[in-house]
């Protein structure tokens, strides 16, 4: 562990973010990306389960036999999935409406499974807990990026995370770009960001 | 051998735990998950057929078993009496089965109104059961011995144009919730007295 708890936290923001650097989790990242408050709504639920499979899995790693060390994290994960399915049907139902089927999906997101099994198994637990906050919080960034591209673009609307507010961003006379919400216009944003952040740089 | 049961103990311990522990919050969270669906998928129309009652609804409310299956009372208060009550009842529409709230007051039996839950009717022909007034707000004052049909099937509801089966649909699940009602008057008005202040 040559990395301070700091590096392991930052490297999720920028070096390994996620969807572009890591280009994991994809799916999520196409489906829920219509609206900013989908698109946050998901990353959080997303870092919540990261880091809390993250903590439980260092914790376990060493009674964790290996043969079956996946099936155990597959069952870690899916109880954090289900709890937060719960939690989110208890308290922000309208999110979980929109959201739908992409919660319990959390489960075979390979970001998740991908940290449990290349970084919780390995390290400890503060700097599981790092590489959880880390990457869950880039996770979220990205998708609200690509969502407030998306939204703006698409819809030409604003929606406040939360308070669920819709603001119209270029007014009334807007004609919507409508191929931006759906589903090609995701993979061609998502392009078009992966081919910004190679530019920058590239180390 | 000692591997194996090792790894069969260890993965047995993990499920039994994550099993227990998901249990517990769901019940933990049932009813507050029972009472969100109610509040957003049916809240609104229930709040629009009980319109001016002076409690919530959704707070407000029994259930009573009808054969096999649990149904919900909702109870409305005007004037400080629990004098009407709402139910919701399915019919089947051109895209599936309509859910319909029918508020009807106990004391005189007749319909207070009617608000469209949950539909997938063609969005601007069918959808006009939910959206536009026209159709729900025929049935209000309605007795509930009417014959709730379309005028094209000899009843007195003007069909939504261009909609006929979706009114249909409607009226299906009114008199639906009509018959219910009738077969539970007796325990309906047994249980509303709880709420009364």
């Amino acid at each position: 562990m040559a990395k301070t708890v700091v590096q392991e936290f930052t490297k999720g923001l920028w070096a390994e973010i996620p969807p572009f650097r890591l280009v994991l989790g994809l799916c999520p990242i196409l489906a829920v990306t219509k609206s900013v408050e989908n698109g946050v709504g998901m990353g959080l639920a997303t870092t919540f389960v990261l880091v809390f499979s993250n903590v439980l899995i260092s914790l376990l790693r060493n009674v964790i036999p290996k043969r079956v060390r996946i099936a155990c994290f597959i069952v870690v994960i899916a109880t954090f999935v289900t709890l937060v399915e719960l939690l989110m049907q208890a308290f922000t139902y309208p999110l979980f409406l929109k959201l739908g089927i992409f919660i319990p999906l959390i489960v075979v997101n390979c970001v998740v499974l991908g940290r449990a099994e290349a970084f919780a198994a390995k390290n400890g637990v503060v700097a599981s807990f790092a590489d959880g906050m880390g990457i869950g919080i880039g996770f979220t960034l990205s998708l609200t990026a690509l969502a407030l591209f998306r939204e703006v673009l698409g819809n030409g609307t604003f929606t406040v995370p939360i308070t669920g507010a819709t603001f119209s961003v270029f007014g009334p006379s807007f004609q919507p770009f409508s191929f931006m919400v759906e589903a090609p216009g995701a993979f061609v944003c998502l392009g078009l960001m992966l081919c910004i952040m190679n530019l920058f740089g590239n180390k | 051998m000692r591997e194996l049961i090792k790894l069969f103990v260890v993965v047995t311990l993990f499920s039994s735990f994550s099993g227990g522990l998901l249990a517990a919050v769901r019940n933990g969270t049932q009813e507050r998950i029972e009472y969100q669906q109610l509040k957003f998928v049916k809240g609104p129309a229930l709040l629009q057929v009980l319109e001016g009652c002076s409690n919530d609804p959704l707070v407000d409310r029994f259930k009573i078993s009808d054969g096999k299956t649990d149904r919900n009372f909702f109870v409305g208060i005007f004037d400080g009496r629990p004098s009407t009550v709402a139910l919701e009842a399915f019919g089947k529409g051109f895209g599936g089965d309509i859910g319909v709230v029918v508020a009807i007051d106990l004391e005189d039996d007749k319909i207070m109104g009617i608000g469209v839950t949950t539909h997938s009717e063609t969005p601007g022909l069918g959808s006009r059961a939910k959206t536009d007034p026209v159709l729900s707000s025929q049935f209000e004052a309605l007795s509930i011995d009417e014959q709730f049909k379309v005028k094209a099937d000899g009843g007195p509801i003007d069909a939504i144009s261009g909609a006929t089966v979706s009114s249909r649909g409607v009226c299906e699940a009114v008199a639906a919730s009509v018959d219910i009602y009738r077969r539970l008057k007796a325990e309906i008005t047994e249980k509303i007295k709880a709420f009364e202040a």
